[in-house]
């Protein structure tokens, strides 16, 4: 029962990785990224490559995966998806799925449509006991990982003047502009820290998660539930969806195997049905 | 109260209206030809059905995003009920197509009326997270319920009866393509006499500004409840022409990249005038038995490129070609109205 | 005689700000009444509480002496009270003939029918026609309302309003924005609006205000603040320092 909730809980840690920039895309530019796990995917790729074909150490490679997919978010910001920001959200969908669907095509025509597997150094595998709970090393040390880097990115929303400008960005745009922010430098780096994070977890969650072609589509609601039921307007939200999303399909997963997928989808609905701005949005602020 | 109008403005808006909802040539040009269409590609039979299908499927989205602006991307939940719906009632002895087609309708109509109520508030983001969700639910549904549904193996055993004991689905695929032609024009009349009735008006209206709409005295709500769950029995139509033309069921029909597609379809043939499901299905399926024809592996990509490249050029230049040919169709106002800001919105003051 | 609308004690709260304070006010039947205030008085928000668009916190709202405080702004409308908007709300894509017509058969209850044409629906396209002709509107009936002049949307906005014979109309601001050259239309055609419709106007335009209305309502800070006849509003020192003392708003 403490090991599903020890998993469930590093699994929601990853998937809050994951998914912030996701967040912070969507409450900042209000735009729907659906491509979002396809920075993900090729974080995880760049890994396996680099491990596999390069022997290039693990450790090594999570920052890779990180500068690697923000320079590529960077880029594809500053090339593409600037010019869909005043776009409908019809517009941002059909091209995020395209780019998606782009992405899928073109890793499975390198890579071949297998799955992936990555050889974690001797030092993460392995599990150990603690008071009678069965701890994965490498679970431990995502939850180490992404505890820091959520910290971290509380820290730098909140204490830093960058963080307070987005903090305004995200409150609203055009009262932000209006006062002499940048938006759109913010929003070039946050797409590109969001990109990267989405990168380092793809390279984290290689061995949990899996690792195919599909990859973006099969993450694709998970990400979007977290972002839709956490809201946009804090980090504090998407965290806390995550957590449970996390639990709740492990658990679902062990408690309930045959209904896959199920638990989450029917909880995420409830929960959407109930609060369609999300578990903790701030009532009609918008 | 005071005054009435001047005869010659009361002609003049009688006959814009009765204009707009007329029957254009361009219309006759459209339907006319196509049942002929087998006689000169006997050999592509299947995929004449296929577009007739698939125009049905978008010609259903199209009544709620081009209509009633609600975006999906679970629109395949339906399509799935349908075919589910008249699969498992062939599989089980039950193989009157037209009682398929009533059934599966009917059933795919119930669970969009079921679910409309959960779209009607939120954003957009709250109603594609649902609508995908709801999907989602669907299929783990189809996949846990195998012995009801074949599961992965996908639904075996169907016997589709001849359509009213004379004409039998038979192995060169024209009595499919008459079938499904027929229940696409039947589906499409309907739905064009929809959109032009004050009903389909008051959905433009709801659309272009819902709290406007309300300020008319439309109960906004009720309004698209209705044209949900209409789209969704449409869609369940197109879902049972598929099972009963393929005699086959499987979880595909469920699968995300089948709301996806069909929402690419309609972007390709425009949206908010009904023919667009038609022409997006023809470009569609022709585009990808040729491509697929050179790289069945990687179609995926060219659709890709394509979303992508249709949102970069503009959604409405792409189709501007066609919506040229649409300015003489009904419902659609010769040029896309740019948006100005001073038409309002539905932000709050 | 029962007051046409009627609001008893109506209360609203955005958190610890109180936007409307129990406010107790009043409509004759046909009368020619107007809401003035500084910026912020909270006018905008008693409006959209008389029309559903916000729930109160508290008090009651009655139109004809029936408690209306509960219903939906669609069901306000089908009981007679009408508004228009500050910022236009209309429909871009829409010509003003399919707006217009569109309005009156929703008015009639023929909005809802699935299969009739609105081409047949006769009451309703004469109504229609009527409203082009008598706001000006008749030359641009096919055009999108999105490329219609300002000033002619402005039009549009109170012609839609009217569309339903209301007894109540709520004008918000109708001469906002509009360029001067085309103030005069609007200010005529507000001046026409048919005598049995009870109107309230919200305006800044003092101009407007005092050649229109027959009662004037101040409000400050969400409250009532002052009322009476225009002359009595004209003569009130402490009216005078609130709208001085915001700086001279008009």
């Amino acid at each position: 029962m403490l090991t599903i909730l020890f998993d469930g809980f590093a699994y929601g840690m990853l998937l809050f990785i994951l998914a912030c920039g996701l967040a912070v895309t969507l409450g900042l530019m209000n735009f729907i990224n659906l491509a979002h796990g396809a920075f993900a995917m090729a974080g995880g790729y760049l890994t396996v490559v680099l491990m596999n074909r390069y022997g290039v150490s693990f450790y090594l490679c999570l920052p890779a995966a990180f500068l690697v997919t923000a320079l590529a978010g960077a880029v594809l910001e500053r090339t593409l998806y600037v010019h869909l920001y005043d776009r409908n959200h019809l517009d941002q969908v059909l091209f995020s799925i395209g780019l998606v669907f782009m992405a899928v095509a073109a890793i499975d025509f390198v890579a071949g449509s297998q799955q992936q597997i990555i050889q974690l150094p001797a030092s993460l595998r392995g599990r150990f006991e603690f008071f009678g709970v069965s701890v994965g090393v490498y679970r431990l040390f995502i939850i180490v990982i992404c505890g820091l880097l959520t910290l971290a990115l509380q820290l730098v929303s909140s204490r830093t003047r960058f963080g307070s400008q987005l903090r305004a960005a995200v409150d609203d745009p055009s009262v932000a502009r209006g006062l002499g922010i940048r938006v759109s430098a913010i929003f070039a780096v946050t797409f590109a820290v969001g990109s990267g994070l989405a990168g380092l977890g793809g390279a984290l969650g290689a061995e949990i998660l899996g690792l195919d072609p599909t990859f973006p589509l099969k993450f694709m609601i998970y990400f979007l539930i977290v972002v839709a039921v956490g809201g946009t307007t804090t980090i504090t939200g998407p965290f806390i969806a995550s957590i449970i999303l996390g639990v709740a399909d492990v658990a679902g997963k062990y408690y309930l195997p045959d209904f896959g997928a199920f638990v989450i989808y029917t909880l995420m609905v409830a929960i959407l049905i109930v609060r369609p701005e999300g578990l903790f949005a701030r009532s009609a602020a918008r | 109260m005071s005054g009435e109008a001047k005869p010659s403005t009361l002609e003049a808006a009688r006959a814009s209206l009765m204009r707009s909802a007329a029957l254009k040539p361009f219309e006759y040009l459209v339907w006319l030809p196509l049942p002929l269409l087998i006689f000169l590609f006997p050999s592509k039979a299947f995929l004449l059905n296929e577009i007739a299908i698939l125009a049905l499927f978008a010609v259903s989205l199209d009544l709620i995003l081009g209509f009633a602006g609600i975006v999906s991307l679970g629109h395949a939940a339906f399509f799935g009920a349908g075919a589910y719906t008249a699969g498992i009632l062939a599989a089980n002895g039950f193989g009157a197509p037209l009682l398929g087609l009533a059934a599966g309708g009917a059933a795919a109509a119930l669970l969009g009326f079921a679910t409309s109520f959960f779209i009607l508030r939120g954003s957009d983001l709250t109603r594609l997270m649902i609508t995908l969700g709801l999907q989602l639910i669907l299929l783990e549904l189809a996949n846990r319920f195998s012995g009801l549904t074949g599961g992965t193996d996908g639904l075996y055993g169907m016997t589709v009866d001849p359509i009213a004991g004379l004409f039998s689905f038979d192995l060169t695929g024209q009595t499919a393509w008459f079938y499904s032609l027929t229940v696409l024009f039947a589906a499409f009349l309907f739905a064009r006499r929809l959109v032009h009735s004050p009903f389909g008006r008051s959905l433009k209206a709801v659309k272009g500004n819902r709290r406007r709409a309300a300020f008319l005295g439309i109960d906004t709500n009720r309004r698209l409840v209705a044209i949900y769950t209409v789209s969704a029995g449409l869609a369940g139509l197109a879902g049972v022409l598929l099972a009963q033309t393929t005699q086959f069921v499987s979880l595909d029909v469920l699968d995300f990249h089948r709301s996806a597609e069909v929402l690419l379809v309609l972007v390709i043939g425009g949206t908010g005038y009904l023919y667009g499901g038609i022409f997006g299905a023809v470009i569609f399926k022709l585009m990808q038995d040729w491509l697929s024809g050179m790289t069945p592996q990687y179609w995926q990509f060219w659709i890709g490129l394509l979303l992508v490249a249709i949102v970069l050029v503009g959604r409405e230049r792409m189709t501007g070609g066609l919506g040229r040919l649409a300015a003489f169709l009904p419902g659609r106002p010769a040029r896309r109205a740019a948006k100005a800001p001073a038409a309002g919105g539905e932000d709050a003051p | 005689m029962t007051p046409v609308l009627e609001t008893i004690d109506l209360s609203r709260r955005f958190g610890g700000l109180t936007a409307t304070d129990h406010v107790s006010f009043s409509l004759e039947r046909g009368a020619r009444h107007a809401l003035i205030g500084p910026n912020g008085a909270g006018k905008t928000t008693f409006i959209n509480l008389l029309t559903g668009a916000l729930r109160p916190s508290g008090g009651q709202i009655r139109l004809a002496g029936e408690d209306v405080t509960r219903l939906a702004p669609d069901r306000r409308v089908k009981r007679g009270l009408s508004r228009t908007f500050q910022i236009n709300q209309l429909f871009p894509e829409m010509t003003p003939l399919q707006a217009l017509a569109l309005a009156a058969a929703e008015a009639r209850g023929t909005g809802a029918a699935w299969f009739s044409s609105i081409a047949a629906d006769e009451p309703a396209l004469a109504r229609a026609a009527e409203l082009l002709d008598r706001f000006g509107l008749a030359e641009f009936m096919d055009e999108p309302t999105s490329r219609l002049p300002y000033g002619r949307q402005r039009l549009l906005e109170i012609a839609l309003s009217l569309a339903g014979h209301p007894e109540v109309l709520l004008l918000d601001e109708p001469a906002a924005g509009v360029p001067e050259e085309e103030r005069a239309d609007i200010l005529k055609i507000v001046a026409a609006l048919p005598e049995e419709v009870t109107i309230l106007l919200i305006e800044h335009d003092m101009d407007l205000v005092f050649s229109f209305a027959e009662r004037i309502t101040v409000m400050v800070n969400g409250a009532i603040f002052a009322a009476g006849t225009p002359a009595e509003i004209e003569a009130d020192r402490r009216v005078r320092e609130v709208y001085l003392g915001e700086g001279g708003d008009e």
